[in-house]
Order: C-alpha cells, then structure tokens, then sequence
C-alpha cells in the first residue's frame, strides 16, 4: 500500500463562439453631453472581466481614455440583444460588435469635430486623452466634451454607433458533410501531477504547468484570473461534482455544500500558466479569449494522471476514491506506470 | 405570530427591529436593516457567503437566532470601510483579483478579518484554515489566499 505521482498531459483545440444560427451579438455606442460614452450590452458579466474588456475595447477604437467609457450591461430592456454568456465568446462575438459600434460613433465624433475645427474630418486624429486635434498640429484642437456639447446643442447630431457581430451560418457540403463550425479556435496544453493513494483511493493535486494559447490578451491580469480558476472548475468536475455519487438511490444523494463535494482552499496546488498570443484575424484586437478552455484540458490530463500513478483507466467522471480502488482491484493491484 | 422588540448594534451604530420568532440574523439584516452585504448562499451554514462578526467572532448569520444577538455587537462587510477608505483586505482583494462574480466575496472578507483580528501574521496553512468555510466557484482560493497573506504583510496599496 503506498501513494504514487503520476503525470499527465492534454491538448485541446476549443472554438470561439458557435455558428448553428448565426450567434450574433449587438451593442450600442452613445455620447453623453459631458463627452463620455455609454455601451449597452443585454450580455453578461458573470466575474470574467467582459465588462472591463469591452470598455477597453470601445475605448480604444474610439481614441479616447478608458475612464470615459461607461458599459452597461445585463438588461435585456436597454440592451440590445446577445445571444448570451456562452461558448467562449464573450471577447469575441461582444467584443466585436462594441468595436463595430465604436467605429461608427467614432465616425460622427470626427465629423463633428471637423465641422468645429473647420478641417476635413480625415485630416483629424484622437490623441486617447480626450482630445480630437489636426494631424501634425497639435494646437488646432478640441476636446471631446466640447465635441459632444457641439453636436448636441448646435449642430443637432447624435454621437452615437450600432454595431453586430454576425458569423453567417456555415453551410454543410452535402457530398462531404464538411462544414466551419467556427472561425477561430484557441488551443491549450496541461500537464498535471496528482498523488494516487492505492489504499484510499484518495487523488491529491500536486501542481499544474499548462501553456494557452488564446489571441491577444486584451486584458492580461482578467486572462489569468479566469485561467487560475477556471482550472479549478476543471479539478472540480474530474474529482469531486456529481449530484448522483451514492447509491442505491437518488435519495442518498447530496443536499447541501457539504454532501455536494468542491475542492476547497486546502486542495489546491500550484499552477504555473504561460500564456502565448497569437491574434486571431477576426478577433477585436486579435483576441479571441479563454472562456471554456480553462477547465477543458484539466479532466484528460488529470485521467491520464491517474493511469501514469496507479495504472487504471477511468473514464466515467466524477474519478472519485470508490472508481479508482474498484479499479485498483479489479486489475489485482496498482501497476505504476512508467513517468515521462 | 408575535413579534420581539430586538436591539444591537450594527457596524457601530444602535439598532432597534421588531423580529418574528424563529428569524434568522440573515434575513434580519438583509429584509430588516437593509445592510445586503451578508449573502444568502445555501442557508444551510454550507457555503460561507453569510459571514459576519458578532463581538469580533466569525459566525454563520443564516444559522443565528436574530435574538440571539441582543444588545451585542455584529459587525459586516458594510462595517469594514473607514469612511471612504477601504479596508486593506477590500484593498488587497482588489488588487489581488480575489473576486470574479463576487459572491462569496463578503463572506470570505469576513472570514480574512476574523483570522487578521486574531492573528496579524497568519502563516498560508492558517490564511487556508480561517476560510475553509467559505465557497469560492470562480477564484480557485489561490487569489484569496494570496490577497490575505499580502493584507497582513502590508503589501496592500493602503
């Protein structure tokens, strides 16, 4: 009877967002008179950041700070509509249509401005500080707040954008069955090392080195925040969450937080992330994001961790002390296999 | 049924509600006083989400008599803030990136407070111990635990 280390290793490839009717999402851009700008959104920050991302996102296409774009998110009634919080696409399908709508207030902000500075607007650039001035002289400007005074009160304009971000729905080859469920996918490998103790049964997390791959990180500190616990959803699912792990019945099944199992902060290990960026071509400044990927190559390489320790094959999840000594037993003892 | 006339004070400042039996301190302070930063997690005394101080000790609110604490002290997240200031475990939380949807947040603040009010200079294995009542679903607790520990040391920006 003794604990044994086994390591294992998973790739995944993971698309951005799914295409099975279009999955669009819309957003709107407007000026306030102070010269900051509103996004509405119906999409939803569940704590990934999507709210911090898109305002970076509207800020930067528009040319002007971030602490001048307010987004507002979540309500269906003053929101335009997204077809929701899902498939890792929150970066990238909102993402680009904050971007598209940007774009498109941008557009009037300029002309408004030209119209001020009697210039042609393709002659003016946005310096990010709030302020629009002419290419090369710096002193032939006018801030945005005048801008929006401008072409509220004077000129009657409205600053404002619409953008949507469409994939048209991909078409199925009826001769080949080929069909592109995606345009872009993010890609993620994890090593983890567990412990297996073949007289309990009982995995422990030792540590996790994973590489991901995701676009460009619009917002490196919110990608590794989703990544460090997105992980850990990940161990959650290989090890402990079931609403079925008793038997003979339902009724002995878990009814509270300390019947249904979730790691807690005694079984965590060290994780040590790298993230590489290679920008999507579609993606709002590349990105694409991390959304599912960060608990997906958890369970393999954590299975395949298992087999590594003690030799046994578990493929129905939860892979919990009961499965892992059912099996110990069934092939006559742990066969630890050899460590890579 | 009947209700009781219960007085305590509440993040520093006396309060007077009428409760009926069998009210918990939850409910309590989120339907009476209106203080909505104890969350109803499980009510079961399962996940955390509720905690809150009275005289200075860690306890479940969804598991306590609201009776129970006449004329004592319960102190909650509202309470933490100096004035503007934040608290520096709010500070460290936030600079840490301890919180994602936030849930749990208050409740794990609370929890980090008890262990710092106690025990300025938690070693990791303590920081895990003193919130190991508590459920984080987004964070993976390294976040939190790290934010603790940089509370303690003073690493927070103040």
């Amino acid at each position: 009877m003794a604990r044994h280390r086994g390591r294992g290793i998973a790739s995944i490839n993971y698309p951005i967002g799914m295409n099975l009717g279009g999955d669009p999402s819309q957003a709107l851009v407007h000026s306030n008179p102070s010269g900051k700008f509103t996004v509405a959104l119906s999409s939803i920050d569940l704590g990934q950041g999507m709210k911090s991302v898109t305002r970076q996102i509207c800020a930067e296409t528009l040319g002007v700070p971030v602490e001048d774009v307010y987004v507002d998110t979540a309500d269906s009634d003053t929101g335009p509509h997204c077809m929701g919080s899902f498939a890792s696409r929150g970066t990238h399908r909102v993402g680009n249509a904050v971007m598209a709508a940007a774009k498109e207030a941008r557009g009037v902000m300029m002309e408004a401005a030209a119209e001020e500075l009697e210039v042609n607007a393709a002659d003016l650039e946005t310096d990010g500080r709030g302020n629009i001035h002419v290419k090369g002289a710096p002193h032939r400007s006018i801030s945005t707040k005048d801008v929006a005074i401008a072409a509220q009160f004077k000129q009657g304009k409205t600053i404002s954008g619409r953008g949507i971000f469409l994939v048209p729905l991909s078409d199925v080859d009826p001769e080949t069955g080929e069909m592109s469920p995606a345009t872009c996918y993010a890609h993620a490998c994890l090593v983890a090392e567990v412990e297996v103790d073949d007289e309990t049964g009982e995995i422990a997390m030792v540590r996790m080195d994973s590489a991901y791959e995701l676009g460009r990180a619009l917002n490196p500190r919110l990608v590794e925040q989703q990544l460090v616990g997105g992980a850990w959803m990940g161990i959650s699912h290989t090890l402990y969450e079931t609403p079925e792990p008793y038997y003979p019945d339902p009724a002995h099944g878990p009814r509270d937080f300390v019947e249904y199992l979730m790691p807690g902060p005694g079984d965590i290990c060290p994780h040590d992330i790298a993230v590489l960026e290679r920008p999507a071509a579609d993606g709002p400044f590349g990105a694409k994001g991390p959304g599912e990927m960060c608990a997906n190559p958890v369970l393999p390489a954590v299975a395949n961790a298992i087999f590594n320790a003690v030799g046994v094959r578990i493929d129905d999840l939860p892979i919990t002390p009961e499965k892992v000594l059912r099996a110990i037993k069934a092939q006559g003892g742990s066969r630890p296999q050899q460590r890579r | 049924m009947a209700k009781t006339a219960l007085q305590f004070r509440h993040n520093g400042r006396d309060v007077a509600i009428f409760v009926d039996g069998g009210t918990n301190l939850l409910v309590a302070l989120r339907e009476l006083i209106g203080d909505m930063t104890p969350k109803f997690g499980c009510g079961q005394g399962g996940c955390g989400a509720c905690s809150v101080l009275i005289d200075g000790e860690l306890h479940l609110s969804c598991l306590t008599l609201a009776e129970s604490v006449a004329g004592r002290s319960v102190q909650t997240l509202d309470g933490i803030k100096d004035g503007p200031n934040l608290h520096p475990l709010q500070r460290a939380f936030a600079d840490n990136f301890a919180a994602q949807c936030g849930y749990c947040t208050p409740g794990m603040l609370m929890a980090a407070k008890a262990l710092l009010d106690r025990n300025p200079q938690p070693s990791r294995e303590e920081v895990v111990e003193a919130i190991s009542g508590n459920i984080c679903r987004c964070t993976g607790y390294e976040p939190i635990i790290n934010a603790v520990l940089a509370a303690a040391s003073g690493r927070a920006r103040a």
